[in-house]
């Protein structure tokens, strides 16, 4: 412990010096098949909130997690106070000192608020045992410190979300660290409880620490941030005080990119309306969604993650039944309380997780392909028409081109996109008049996306209604007729096609 | 045929299924090799053939077909990505009250004097019942409340062995009519073993039922999406296996003209050995009745064997144990490679 103080009393002068507490150059990081960072930089000055901008998808969460030691660049170099250093694992950044409080929070239920700050840091008694009236005491002089007024002896699930995040940010603050790394520190917190928060950052900062600042939030930026970084499909976009730009800039930073992909959007007639939502809700989760979706349109549903989008499209498809609105399907309102009720209606979703919720990973391509179809046709008193089921589950794959050399190859041997055609292929199989789209495309290469595109115009041209959930903004623009946006479980506009543009959706999206 | 092979012209995917052995192929060859093994010890230690005695395959196909019989129902649930320690007990349970009900009259001691002498359908009857019931509790209870099939069966388990204790007085229940130890003489637990194996084999490979069962134990959460009412399914399936060793009961109690409480012990355990030697992986989502055919004759043959070559009986128990604990890290090793 006094070691540490010791710490804190040399780096307040190293804020005088002009060396940045945090630099980092020419870093790279590659995923199978993506390019997450590529040659990205970031300096983070003594003393100053560094706020990071950027889409979903632009690697700030990747290049967070290098500088936390949970991934290793695959080149760059990181400079803390001007010495290079190689973090191989979580505890040597958390050594050289920083510390990160992560957005999903990670605090132990079923220990103290105390135990869970000073885990494997514990104060000890002379016997060597935890000595827990010490580890009270320092935990109340810490809550003390930052005005935070919870008892360090309650149990953490007893706390609420919001004194949750606090104490994890207590315990960052408690390992002295020069950098703090706080990913979307807000989303669970009322607006006494951000001021609140605000000053907590504000102290920090007068005793010369840096704060790395990733939010969605614009306002928040204005309010907390000094500086900002904007990043764009893994690559870095510019640096620049908070003091000289407007919202409008950040945005135009955020999202201008040319759009180099073609997305074919057939236009075609637009026909009646198959699905009419109407003030739906989803208790604690999004409220007063309504819109109508017609024979032959795609429907875009945009916003950040975390916006509800997929709540929405789950909520409509049984998956977790609405608490609040309606359902209407060809004007007649429906009760939709589980998945096999939507699919009687003739509902078809493409989950978003294509490992969680989508494919049977050690199963045949066959056994993927006729789970949703075998509720309503190819079976006869409980029998499956294996030879029927076969012949058009060949054709529909063959339809979209799936590269597989049989059906009965394990679904776990095919790529990403492959098994992507696999499962847009099991819910064609359903001829379904409704077709929910999670994703379609993602973590999927190019030419399959091209083709998957092509298909899904294809399909609202013979008629389909198309609700399709992305975050990629050429997707969205390029598919949908129209585009409702999502920001925190509320649609906040509904755009359309001619209106549509990427710094018009972001606009709403970021509220 | 000549369909697929158009289409096959027009496209990448080949329309006829490439020719793959069956799974079931190596662990045929495994009962062969280890039938080898006790053959050539046999000629070497006790001068004559283990194989070629039919008395000797008799006993061990008898023995293991009531094990057989409950390992189907156990197969099933695996498959689903469950487990069902609770077969074992409900046997007993099953055993006394089967036994209860199929009493002589001119035995003095008779549970219930005014229910003697009826034919052998109402034990089997009333076995099988309980067997559902106590299936129907173990669904609701991982279906409704969410606890694991290990704890629920565990409960299961250990409450059926004392309802059996207490049912039965800690006494064998004896006396029991001639009608009733035919339904356990002779081949008889062999052909219903057989019939069983079959008709749940053609359930899971060609039923709706049977595809279901597999996606639920690939993908829960997939399953659900793709509109599968899966507590529903789990239900059904528990019920199934309850039923089985509802039937797997009345044999046991049949075959040893005798109700006792103490039946059954660790039969969930073999059932289980079973499933896993005849490769249905504990991941679930992959697995077949007629491995597990095959994985109950195994094990019949080793515990045979060991007798043969006179292998003392603790020996056997701590080999036992050794199959299993194989067998589940052969499965862990083809789960790596499939994913390699």
């Amino acid at each position: 412990m006094i070691a540490n103080h010791d710490a804190l009393e040399t780096k307040s002068g190293t804020t005088s010096d002009g060396i940045p507490l945090l630099e980092i150059s020419n870093i790279h990081k590659a995923f199978p098949g993506v390019i997450a960072l590529n040659d990205v930089k970031l300096t983070l000055k003594a003393g100053t909130v560094h706020a990071l901008m950027g889409e979903n998808g632009a690697g700030k969460s990747t290049l967070m997690k290098i500088i936390a030691g949970i991934y290793m660049p695959d080149k760059g170099e990181i400079r803390l106070k001007g010495v290079t250093v190689k973090m191989t694992k979580p505890l040597d950044a958390q050594i050289a000192g920083i510390s990160m409080i992560h957005q999903e929070l990670n605090l132990m239920s079923y220990m103290t608020v105390s135990e869970n700050i000073w885990l494997g840091r514990e104060p000890k008694s002379r016997l060597g045992f935890v000595d827990h009236e010490e580890m009270y005491r320092i935990t109340q002089d810490l809550f003390d410190e930052l005005h935070i007024s919870v008892d360090p002896r309650a149990e953490t699930q007893t706390l609420s979300v919001a004194l949750r995040q606090m104490v994890e940010i207590a315990k960052a603050v408690s390992f002295h660290s020069d950098i703090l790394i706080m990913d979307e520190p807000t989303s669970a917190l009322t607006e006494p409880e951000v001021a609140h928060l605000f000053e907590i950052i504000r102290k920090l900062k007068n005793e010369g620490r840096g704060i790395i600042y990733i939010t969605h939030k614009m306002n928040e930026i204005f309010e907390i941030a000094d500086e900002l970084s904007v990043f764009r499909d893994g690559q870095y976009i510019a640096t620049c005080s908070s003091q000289e730009v407007s919202r409008d800039d950040i945005i135009k930073m955020m999202v201008g990119r040319d759009i180099t992909d073609l997305f074919p959007k057939q236009i075609v007639p637009i026909g009646r309306t198959i699905l009419k939502v109407s003030d739906l809700g989803l208790q604690g989760v999004f409220s007063g969604i309504s819109f109508e979706l017609h024979a032959g349109e795609i429907l875009g549903l945009a916003g950040l993650v975390g916006s509800g989008r997929s709540n929405v499209a789950e909520t409509i498809f049984g998956i977790t039944p609405a608490t609040s609105g309606t359902i209407e399907i060809d004007g007649k309102e429906v009760r939709i309380s589980n998945c096999r009720q939507a699919m009687d209606h003739g509902m078809a979703l493409l989950t978003e997780d294509r490992k969680d919720t989508g494919c049977f990973l050690g199963l045949d391509l066959l056994a993927n392909m006729e789970a949703p179809v075998l509720s309503h046709r190819y079976v006869k008193i409980g029998f499956v028409e294996t030879k029927r089921l076969y012949d058009d589950s060949l054709r529909m794959a063959n339809r979209l081109r799936v590269k597989t050399p049989s059906l009965f190859e394990t679904m776990l041997n095919l790529s990403g996109g492959n098994q992507q055609k696999v499962l847009i292929a099991r819910w064609l199989l359903t001829e379904p008049k409704i077709l929910i789209l999670d994703e379609p495309t993602r973590g999927i290469d190019v030419g399959a996306k091209a083709e998957i595109h092509r298909l899904i115009s294809e399909l609202a041209s013979q008629g389909a209604a198309i609700l399709m959930i992305s975050s990629e903004m050429p997707e969205i623009l390029g598919m949908s007729d129209r585009i409702v946006v999502m920001h925190e479980g509320r649609a906040t506009g509904i755009l359309d096609r001619k209106d549509a543009t990427q710094v018009a959706i972001m606009d709403l999206a970021a509220k | 045929m000549t369909m697929t092979t158009q289409l096959n012209t027009q496209s990448g995917i080949a329309g006829n299924r490439k020719f793959k052995l069956p799974p079931e192929v190596s662990i045929a060859l495994v009962l062969l090799g280890i039938i080898l093994v006790f053959e050539l010890l046999g000629w070497i230690i006790n001068d004559q053939s283990f194989i070629f005695n039919f008395d000797r395959i008799k006993i061990i196909i008898l023995q293991m077909s009531v094990i057989g019989i409950i390992a189907i129902g156990v197969n099933i649930i695996i498959i689903t990505g469950g487990i069902d320690l609770s077969s074992g007990s409900l046997v007993a349970v099953t055993a006394v009250v089967g036994a209860s009900i199929a009493q002589a009259s001119d035995f003095p001691m008779a549970l219930f004097p005014s229910l003697t002498d009826l034919p052998w359908i109402y034990p089997l009857l009333l076995g099988t019942l309980i067997g559902l019931i106590a299936g129907i509790i173990n669904g609701s209870l991982i279906a409704f409340t969410g606890i694991p099939p290990f704890i629920a069966t565990l409960g299961m388990m250990v409450a059926a062995r004392g309802f059996a204790k207490w049912y039965s007085g800690g006494m064998p229940v004896s006396g029991l009519t001639d009608s009733f130890a035919w339904l356990g003489s002779g081949a008889n637990p062999v052909f219903i073993f057989l019939i069983l194996a079959a008709v749940f084999h053609i359930l899971l490979r060609y039923t709706r039922f049977g595809k279901f069962t597999y996606a639920i134990g690939s993908n829960r959460q997939a399953a659900t999406v793709s509109g599968i009412n899966v507590n529903r399914h789990l239900i059904i399936i528990y019920t199934i296996a309850g039923v089985l060793s509802g039937i797997a009961g009345v044999l046991t109690a049949a075959r040893a003209v005798s109700g006792q409480s103490s039946m059954g012990n660790m039969y969930e355990l073999d059932a289980i050995a079973a499933v896993v030697i005849g490769g249905t992986s504990l991941q679930g989502g992959l697995g077949r009745i007629s491995g597990t055919v095959f994985g109950i004759l195994i094990l019949g043959v080793m515990m045979s064997g060991f007798t043969f070559i006179r292998i003392d009986s603790y020996y056997q128990e701590m080999v036992k144990g050794i199959i299993i604990v194989v067998a589940v890290v052969a499965d862990q090793y083809r789960n790596k490679k499939r994913r390699a």
